[in-house]
């Protein structure tokens, strides 16, 4: 195996001072290497948005390290190591599908000739082939969302970031997206952390399952999903799967009805 | 385009219902004011309130003795102001805009500068047009120029407040999306920001257009511009007990110089906002 992608060795974080202050995270030790499929779960407030925006280097670590790409986060994201992708698909209006994923294509300097080719590769790789020129608000969220991830994999970076996409989407959809994103996540290798707070589908996506308890945000369980590495309907209703849900479900309450982890 | 003709045609028959019920206000209430004797608020005679028609035949009598026809002179004035505000609202657009982009990129500059922007009008207008005048003069500024300056003083205080919303419009996980990408200030202002503010930016050319025509307009007067609408206005307003109509004419055609503009500017919108949300082929 090679260098993990990510790597957080007692990492804290506090916002505000005084009055104001909210421990966020406390005593985070999280390894993720290459090629997983990491979920976060946990209740609303523990976290799990702050430790994804401290991976992006969208906020800084008040304690603790962090590597990621075996960087400083804030190099790792001069880099362009990531893409990320929000519960909003935060599309541009003004922009066609296609010039929505071109966005990233254009800041990094990618040569003109080359954008519109990646652009539609991208829109293939999520089933929009034929929507390149619609604007997002023609299209539904579901769809929007599937723009979003095309544009966040448009670069090819080593690590994707979703927080919560599906959150907005209803079940039907939902279903079809995570799907969606297994089968990009098998063609294109790259390593995902995943926000939800869907315990099952953390584990229909995930290699491993991280929970985490709140007040203040800590990993409270990890535990390893030893489904087969193809997911699909029969695994929505392999025995496993169920005992899995089961686990996590039992490891959620037990961390915020327990005050210390093990 | 079918869209576009279909909308001219709607904007002409709204004006027109305008001005016929204007028409009727305007003589109804001469009449039922003559008939009852009634002279509050507004004398009904002749001399205060004259005809409709009368104020129509105003526009195409000589406005001098064998002179052109007063609509043709005062079409002349017209323009010439209106040349004036557009030169005044382009140099205030800028200056606007450039404010908004300086305040979204500096809270330093914002909280330094923000309240002698919103002091700089409640100045009155015709207090600050004479000094400009001054000034303008001494540094050998053409007349006109000095006028335009007038106007961008009321153009830009709209554009400026509207261009800083706009530029904050974006959602804050929009400005994260850019920080995600490593992308420079610039980037982040003209490939999110400055967009997402076009509407805003509209909105408040429109407001400043109108507003230029009026800066213009009263620009005119300390600068002595002769040739204008300004100058005409007032030597109208002046004559006014002899030739009422012709003060009423010209402020027809003010307003409707004022109109044209603002049409041109939301036009303009049409066009971008077209350009911007084309559906699909
Ligand atoms: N920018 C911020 N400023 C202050 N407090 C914040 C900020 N972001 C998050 N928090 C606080 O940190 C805690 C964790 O938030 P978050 O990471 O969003 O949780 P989750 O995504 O698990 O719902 C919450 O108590 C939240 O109020
Ligand atoms: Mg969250």
């Amino acid at each position: 195996m090679s260098a993990p992608v990510v790597e957080a060795r007692g990492l804290g974080k506090v916002f505000g001072t005084g009055e104001a202050e909210t421990e966020a995270l406390r005593g985070i030790d999280l390894e993720i290497a290459e090629g997983d499929f990491v979920s976060l779960i946990g209740p609303s407030g523990c976290g799990k948005s702050t430790l994804l925006r401290l991976i992006g280097d969208l906020v800084s670590p008040t304690t603790g390290t962090l590597v990621v790409n075996g960087k400083e986060p804030r190099q790792s994201r001069l880099d362009r190591d990531y893409g990320i992708v929000f519960q909003s698909a935060t599309l541009l209006d003004w922009r066609s599908v296609q010039k929505n994923v071109e966005l990233p294509l254009e800041i990094m300097d990618f040569p003109d000739a080359e954008r519109p080719t990646r652009a539609r590769e991208m829109l293939d790789l999520v089933q929009l082939a034929g929507f390149a020129d619609h604007h997002p608000w023609q299209l539904s969220g579901g769809m929007q969302q599937r723009v979003a991830i095309a544009r966040a994999l448009a670069f090819r970076p080593a690590l994707l970031l979703m927080d919560e996409p599906f959150g907005a989407l209803d079940e039907m959809t939902r279903e079809a997206m995570q799907q969606e994103v297994l089968r990009v996540w098998g063609e294109t290798g790259t390593s995902v952390v995943f926000v939800t707070h869907s315990i099952p589908e953390a584990v229909f996506l995930s290699t491993r399952v991280v929970v985490m308890s709140p007040r203040p945000g800590r990993i409270s369980d990890e535990i390893m999903v030893d489904l087969p590495p193809k997911r699909d309907l029969d695994t929505r209703e392999d025995p496993r799967y169920f005992e899995l849900v089961i686990e996590v479900r039992e490891a959620l309450r037990r961390g915020e009805s327990g005050s210390s982890g093990s | 385009m079918g869209g576009a003709n279909r909308r001219v045609a709607r904007a002409g028959i709204s004006i027109l219902a305008v001005i016929v019920v204007f028409v009727l206000l305007w003589e109804g209430y001469k009449l039922i004011w003559t008939a009852m004797g009634w002279e509050n608020p507004v004398r009904p005679d002749d001399r205060t309130m004259p005809h409709t028609w009368d104020i129509f035949l105003a526009l195409f009598q000589p406005a001098q003795r064998n002179g052109p026809p007063f609509i043709l002179v005062e079409l002349r004035a017209a323009l010439m102001t209106l040349r004036e505000a557009f030169v005044g609202f382009l140099i205030g657009g800028a200056v606007g805009f450039g404010l908004g982009v300086l305040f979204v990129r500096s809270t330093i500059s914002e909280r330094a500068f923000m309240p002698y922007v919103v002091a700089s009008q409640t100045v009155p207008i015709i207090a600050i047009a004479p000094m400009v005048v001054v000034w303008g003069g001494r540094a050998n500024l053409p007349q006109w120029l000095s006028v335009s300056l007038i106007a961008a003083y009321l153009t830009f205080f709209p554009v400026a407040i509207n261009t800083l919303r706009g530029l904050r419009s974006p959602h804050p996980t929009s400005m994260e999306l850019m920080r995600s990408y490593a992308s420079t200030p610039s980037e982040v202002l003209w490939k999110l920001q400055v967009p997402a503010a076009m509407p805003y930016i509209f909105t408040a050319l429109k407001v400043s257009a109108a507003a230029s025509v009026i800066g213009a307009i009263v620009g005119e007067l300390p600068a002595g511009l002769r040739g204008g609408l300004g100058r005409d206005l007032l030597q109208f307003s002046q004559q006014f007990t002899a030739a009422p109509e012709k003060l009423f004419a010209a402020v027809l055609i003010a307003g409707l110089a004022g109109i044209a503009f603002v049409g041109l500017i939301t036009a303009l919108e049409h066009r971008w906002i077209g350009a911007n949300r084309r559906l699909a082929a």
